[in-house]
């Protein structure tokens, strides 16, 4: 059962064949013993209940999702009244929301049952799962190494079978990346398409809420549930539901997909490289037709990304000040001690770097050399992106130019650490959905992913390729230590 | 050598809306603490912005009333500070795209009228309250995310009759226009100034700015003691530096803030949990028309078409209450004028005599018009018509009622005037003589003989015809 | 890019934060190292490119004007560190 996609959990579940109890018993007993540190809580008592009152309604007969009765895990930068939520910080580190975010009330609705919440980087600033308060996540394929970040609990989980799908949030590549590290799927949803309200935020106008899992099958089950407009969010009040059926084309017949020549050339290891020309070679085999092209600047998206969501960043994590919730410094006894000495014994060195990066590029002085510069910058990078999926159906490209490397191999090199988010944080700026798939193993038997890019609020159209991918190969099938999903 | 004081104001007012500007709390005053507060206004992780579509209106509203050029595509910014008060740590306003510029007030004081720029008008929310005493400072956040318009003047006034005179008739406009009960006591109406001194026609000099003051008094108070100061400064060979004083009106002086809190530097950048604005051509008309006329429009129209005077339209105005009464009256009646003139005279005197504020005035327009009706139509004289007034106002008398009762309708019947008229020559054959004599004197006498004897209620105009006609016949 | 200890202590001020002598070295180099990455988005010619904050374009997201029935006080102050009665407790802001 704990190799069951979640389409066919909860099949199962509702044609009786397994309870929804039964179902998230086995999982708790996988995640207690978090071998990868991917889960910050684990609350069996609250899933047991809500697994009986889903139990209660599929009896009633109540239609509910395809997704009925699946236990899921969210990562901790997502509400949950009455549930720790901690980002990863000794800031939060005794934070007991008293409201739920609004996917999280999406999700019960639609009978999912939330088991618990899953380790990342610190408030979500990094790419290696290493930043946070409570120890790094380990690669289930090799716990030596990262399961890249920020969202690498909720990849870690699904790739180590202690949970059937689970929700991430991207803000430069933090759905995508891990990942592409742990072997599973994950979409990162067009901007505005899934509400952030009871998302904790690190950059407001570039996070998105989006699903990890085993299959692009599951991924857009779970983003149908929690896509749709949001009165509480108004950057979420245009955004679409999504409705993916579960019917998969055959061919990609028609389908045009570019191919950016420069994302492979020096920076990139051979292995990633290969196997994600070869999945671009599979597309092409499935009938669609594959382009190169010079994707534009590629040298300023780095530069860019950083500057907005570092000064997003540093006004969005003023407001932990130690006086309304979280920590407050014992040894502070003035307002401006408590001030200073809360935030710099509660935040870790990245957050408290990234803040200090924001406050610069906002300063009088400095911010029309930077942060005017980086919004000037994201306009030229969408309208590339606009004059390209003229030409394109969709764009396919590495999520990262390496595979998971070693645990603190990167932690005292932030600039090199940056540079490895060089293929998604344009995703982001332009507010794009793409979907981040399995597509091979490099040497050390671990797994690279490739992603494919698409137009706003375009999906659908990227699940159906994504499906027809994995229709075709099994590599989103592997699991470690010879795990096979079925 | 004279100096000049230049001074600009920045007018905070909090708007009337039902709910904040954020959230769906009430913007009700005080309250117990923390009970209008969600998670939205006071902060909490992972909360978003909605804005409420009534602080636009009113905001466009209030810049179309004073002449502003309304920016049709705008944005909000965050300013950013650390403040027990601010629960977010950045107050959101608009720095960049305020959403109405370059407007103007005309005003007058001291005899001149002056037009004063309106630099610009830009949304904003309130912060919280906070309470010191000994223990330390205290947190509510009701007043958070209350809607506030901050209302920026060009540095035009030269002197305190001028920034009195504009305050009074911004009030008088956020009134009429219903955006804000300005209630200064409750805060909901508050003044920043900027001042500085210079040789007339100089360079501008350094300017401070004054925070805190709740009322036109102690406006007033804080420009004359900051002028006074700085003119002491620079004569004394002194430079101003440029800072932020606080207003202390018990002491009745201002101190300068700790330079700390000066050299702020707020990293103002585009709020990207709200979307921008535009604000097209039919939603603006759509807020055009419900402005409704406002005061100094009323004085106008009330001179140009029903030729009151300046000062009865100008005390009509002075309060909406009787500007409303007046025009409910005058339309019903249709004497505007005996309307203007019953309100000003009688009913003001005796609002004063009972002390009756323009806002508790209860009077029956309809009773009203019903006296000025009798009156204009020659039913009643001035004397029954005082008596009636009086009525009315004290008792909500019925005029009609009233009048029969006290047998207060004019006498025009000639045959009792005649009688009466008669009696009184034979009573008084002397002052009859005398005035046949051409002693003129003693027709008023006579006159006056033949009102008593018709208690009063005579038509005078009739009485002096036949009593003329007897005498001279 | 040159981060000197006046800017580190002035970005402090601004970030109410305090850093530790050794977090000081670390970011003085990480800083100039990162801005000067950044600035070389001044190699881009973006004369009179529009500033984009938001993805994409939409505008006028509003909320009537209505008011939701009052959130529990109780749960305002839950997270409070330091409260008394229904007021959060911060060190005396005046002396």
């Amino acid at each position: 059962m704990l190799n069951m996609s979640a389409l066919k959990l909860s099949d199962a579940v509702r044609a009786k064949k397994l309870g929804v109890a039964e179902a998230v018993r086995a999982y708790l007993d996988k995640a207690a013993g978090n071998g990868h540190n991917a889960f910050l809580t684990v609350d069996g008592e609250r899933a047991l209940a809500r697994a009986g009152a889903v139990q209660a309604r599929l009896d009633a007969g109540e239609l509910l999702s395809p997704l009925a009765g699946v236990p899921i895990a969210l990562k901790d930068n997502i509400t949950t009244a009455g549930v720790r939520t901690t980002c990863a910080s000794k800031m939060l580190g005794g934070y007991v929301p008293v409201y739920n975010a609004t996917v999280v009330e999406k999700l019960e609705r639609a009978g999912l049952v939330v088991m618990g919440k899953l380790n990342m980087d610190e408030f979500a600033m990094g790419g290696s799962s290493e930043t946070g308060a409570f120890g790094p996540v380990r690669n289930p394929w090799d716990v030596s190494r990262v399961a890249g970040g920020s969202s690498g609990g909720s990849a870690a989980a699904v790739a180590g079978g202690e949970i059937p799908i689970a929700l991430g949030s991207d803000t430069g590549g933090s759905i995508r990346q891990p990942c592409s590290f742990c072997g599973v799927t994950g979409i990162k949803p067009t901007y505005g398409s899934v509400s952030r309200y009871g998302l904790i935020a690190y950059a407001s106008s570039l996070d998105q809420i989006g699903p990890v899992g085993q299959s692009v099958e599951d991924c857009a089950a779970l983003l149908s549930v929690i896509s749709g407009p949001d009165e509480k969010d108004s950057t979420c009040v245009t955004g679409k539901a999504f409705d993916f059926g579960r019917d998969i084309p055959e061919k990609l017949d028609g389908f045009v997909i570019g191919l950016p020549r420069n994302y492979f050339g020096g920076g990139i290891d051979g292995a990633v490289r290969q196997a994600v020309l070869a999945a671009a070679e599979e597309l092409e085999d499935a009938g669609g037709r594959v382009e190169e092209f010079e994707m534009p600047l590629m040298d300023y998206v780095i530069p860019a990304y950083y500057i907005i969501a570092c000064a997003e960043a540093s006004s969005n994590l003023s407001r932990y000040d130690g006086l309304k919730y979280g920590y407050r410094s014992a040894s502070a006894n003035t307002l401006s001690e408590v001030y200073r000495l809360s935030r710099s014994e509660g935040f870790g060195l990245e957050v408290k770097r990234r803040i200090m990066l924001g406050s610069f590029v906002l300063s009088s002085g400095y911010y029309d050399a930077y942060y005017k510069k980086a919004l000037q910058t994201r306009a030229l990078i969408k309208d590339a992106y606009d004059g390209l999926f003229k030409r394109f159906d969709m764009i396919l490209s590495p999520v990262a130019p390496t595979t998971a490397y070693r645990l603190n191999e990167n932690v005292d090199d932030p600039m090199k650490m940056y540079m490895g988010d060089i293929y998604t944080v344009s995703v982001n700026l332009a507010g794009l959905p793409a979907v981040s798939l399995p597509c091979g193993f490099d040497g050390k038997g671990l797994p690279v992913g490739f992603q494919l890019i698409g137009e706003a609020f375009s999906e659908k159209k990227l699940a159906a390729a994504a499906m027809a991918y994995q229709r075709r190969t099994d590599w989103h099938t592997k699991r470690p230590a010879g795990g096979e999903a079925v | 050598m004279t100096w000049e004081t230049v001074i600009g104001l920045e007018v905070h007012a909090e708007l009337s809306t039902k709910s904040k500007i954020f959230c769906g709390c009430t913007t009700a005053f005080g309250g117990e603490p923390n009970t209008h507060v969600c998670p939205v206004c006071s902060g909490m992780p992972g909360v978003l912005p909605r804005l409420n579509r009534a602080v636009v209106e009113y905001a466009v509203r209030l810049g179309l009333a004073l002449g502003c050029e309304i920016t049709r595509y705008c944005k909000f910014d965050r300013k950013n500070y650390f403040y027990p008060d601010l629960p977010k740590a950045y107050q959101v306003s608009q720095l960049y795209s305020p959403i109405c510029r370059d407007g103007r007030l005309d005003i007058e004081a001291g005899g001149q009228a002056k037009t004063v720029g309106i630099r610009e008008i830009h949304m904003e929310e309130d912060a919280g309250k906070l309470i010191h005493d000994a223990q330390g400072t205290f947190m509510d956040f009701n007043r958070c995310g209350v809607p506030l318009l901050e209302i920026v003047s060009q540095p035009d006034f030269r002197s305190v009759g001028e920034v009195t005179a504009y305050l009074e008739k911004l009030r008088e406009i956020l009134l009429y226009l219903g955006v804000c009960d300005c209630k200064m006591q409750e805060g909901s109406l508050r003044a920043d100034v900027n001042l500085s001194v210079r040789r007339p026609d100089g360079e501008f000099g350094v300017r401070t700015e004054m925070k805190n003051l709740n009322s036109f008094k102690a406006v007033g108070r804080a420009i004359e003691f900051e002028r006074l100061r700085q003119i002491k400064v620079l004569e004394s060979g002194g430079r101003i530096t440029q800072e932020t004083r606080r207003w202390d009106d018990e002491a009745g002086e201002s101190f300068g803030m700790r330079s700390k809190e000066n050299a702020q530097d707020y990293r103002y950048f585009p709020e990207p949990d709200l979307l921008p604005l535009r604000i097209g051509e039919d939603w603006l008309e759509q807020i055009r028309e419900t402005i409704p006329e406002l005061a100094h429009q009323k004085r106008e129209r009330y001179v140009r078409d029903f030729g009151l005077s300046g000062f009865e339209a100008t005390v009509l105005t002075g309060h909406k209450s009787l500007s409303d009464l007046f025009e409910a009256v005058s339309e019903r009646c249709g004497y505007p004028l005996e309307a203007a003139r019953l309100i000003t005279g009688e009913i003001m005197r005796l609002m004063n005599v009972t002390n009756t504020l323009p806002e508790d005035l209860a009077l029956d327009a309809g009773k009203l018009s019903a006296l000025v009706s009798l009156m204009m139509e020659g039913k009643i004289n001035r004397n029954a018509y005082k008596e009636t007034a009086e009525a009315v106002f004290m008792s909500g008398a019925d005029p009609e009622a009233y009048i029969s009762e006290k047998g207060l309708l004019m006498v025009n019947d000639s045959d009792a005037v005649s009688e009466a008229a008669g009696a009184v020559i034979a009573a008084n054959p002397d002052a009859a003589a005398d005035y046949r004599a051409g002693k003129t004197k003693a027709f008023g006498f006579l006159m006056g003989q033949v009102m008593r004897k018709l208690g009063g209620t005579a038509n005078p105009d009739a009485v002096k015809k036949i009593l003329k006609n007897m005498l001279d016949n | 890019m040159q981060i000197d200890g006046s800017l580190i202590a002035y970005l402090e001020d601004l970030s109410c934060l305090t850093l530790s002598e050794d977090e000081k070295n670390r970011l003085t180099g990480d800083l100039e190292e990162i801005l000067g990455g950044m600035a070389r988005l001044g190699e881009l010619d973006t004369g009179n490119v529009p500033e984009r904050s938001h993805p994409f374009d939409d505008v006028n997201a509003f909320r009537e004007d209505e008011t939701l029935p009052p959130f529990d006080r109780e749960l305002i102050l839950k997270n409070a560190p330091n409260r008394r009665g229904d007021v959060f407790v911060a060190p005396k802001t005046v002396e």
